[in-house]
């Protein structure tokens, strides 16, 4: 699908763009001619990027500084793209968290950021963004899962319930909004070469590539091209469904 | 065209009455087709006419032509 414009006109907006899978998915969605607004926290981290891909694709690329967590912030913004262009075709879910520990290590504090984060986070876009598609009859969510959300992992209690909960969330949203031809579907990576996560895996998990069937790590241009395809018209009659994407992980 | 006109044309649009029934009695109590799925048609109608959007406390709330109005004012649309 590389290189087809397939979301040409199409408006989105794609949380956690700073590194790795989000930041992929970003230029993937730009490169197919959306219109991408790229969210991250920090104030201007994104904007020589945003720049550089806007000129490389021939689309725009805006970035848009604010924390999911903040429901009052995300409001502000989902507001702005609405005014600029009346319109909200796509929403990846992308920004997260991630730790690793056993259960009795597990802070509170931490687990309770992370669900804020992982599962609030993705909730108050979802709500805000599915009423706008509301008006269009329109539109395609996107979450990020993770295989350990279903499967579970050692050591990943507090992560796997938070992806856990955006599976179920995925599942109930997609059957509330079918009816307004809103279709709501996540994406389970299993390990993916994200900088952040080979350096866990050099340092800790160095043997867990002999639970991959394929033998290798999925890399984030992977995971965008699947993003892709459930925000395009190619799956427009797919809905409520969690697409691993995992090489054939064993966990 | 008023703010008020706007808004008496919106509740008459969706519950399909004439404006002389609006006014304070014109609520979920006592109209026989105000149930969630037309509160939540209102409130989108409300929403596009005046160009705002309301805090999911408020869509939970918006229960009445006369709490609509109190409701609409905190996002800056005044009736009267």
């Amino acid at each position: 699908m590389n290189s087809i414009r397939i979301l040409e006109g199409k408006i989105a907006l794609v949380t956690g763009t700073s590194s790795g899978i989000g930041r992929s998915i970003a230029e993937k969605f730009a490169e197919c001619g959306a219109i991408v607004y790229a969210n991250a926290r920090k104030n201007g981290s994104l904007d020589n990027w945003a720049f550089e891909i806007s000129t490389k694709y021939n689309t725009k690329v805006m970035p848009l500084y604010f924390d999911v967590v903040d429901a009052v912030l995300c409001k502000e913004n989902v507001l702005k793209i609405k005014n600029e262009h009346g319109k909200i075709d796509i929403l990846v879910n992308n920004a997260g968290m991630v730790t690793y520990e056993m259960i009795s290590m597990v802070q509170l504090e931490v687990f309770k950021k992370m669900w804020e984060t992982n599962v609030i986070g993705s909730f108050n876009l979802l709500q805000l963004i599915s009423r706008i598609m509301s008006r269009q009859q329109e539109g395609s969510i996107i979450n990020m899962a993770s295989i350990v959300g279903d499967k579970g992992a050692k050591g990943q209690v507090s992560y796997a319930t938070t992806k856990g909960a955006i599976i179920a969330m995925t599942k109930a949203a997609a059957k509330e909004l079918a009816n307004l031809n809103i279709r709501v579907n996540a994406v389970a990576p299993g390990m993916v070469s994200t900088d952040r996560f080979v350096k866990v895996l050099e340092t800790s998990f160095k043997d867990k590539i002999n639970q991959v069937g394929m033998k290798r790590l999925g890399n984030p241009e992977e995971i965008a091209d699947l993003c892709l395809f459930l925000a395009s018209e190619k799956s427009k009659y797919i809905t409520g469904q969690i697409i691993g994407i995992d090489g054939s992980l064993e966990l | 065209m008023s703010n008020l006109i706007i808004y008496n044309t919106v509740f008459c649009g969706v519950f399909n009455v004439l404006d002389t029934e609006l006014g304070d009695q014109f609520s979920a109590e006592n109209i026989d087709n105000w149930d969630s799925i037309t509160q939540l048609s209102l409130v989108s109608s409300i929403e596009d006419a005046f160009d705002i959007m309301l805090d999911p406390e408020d869509i939970l709330n918006f229960k009445s032509y006369s709490i609509g109005i109190q409701i609409i004012d905190k996002y800056g649309v005044k009736l009267y």
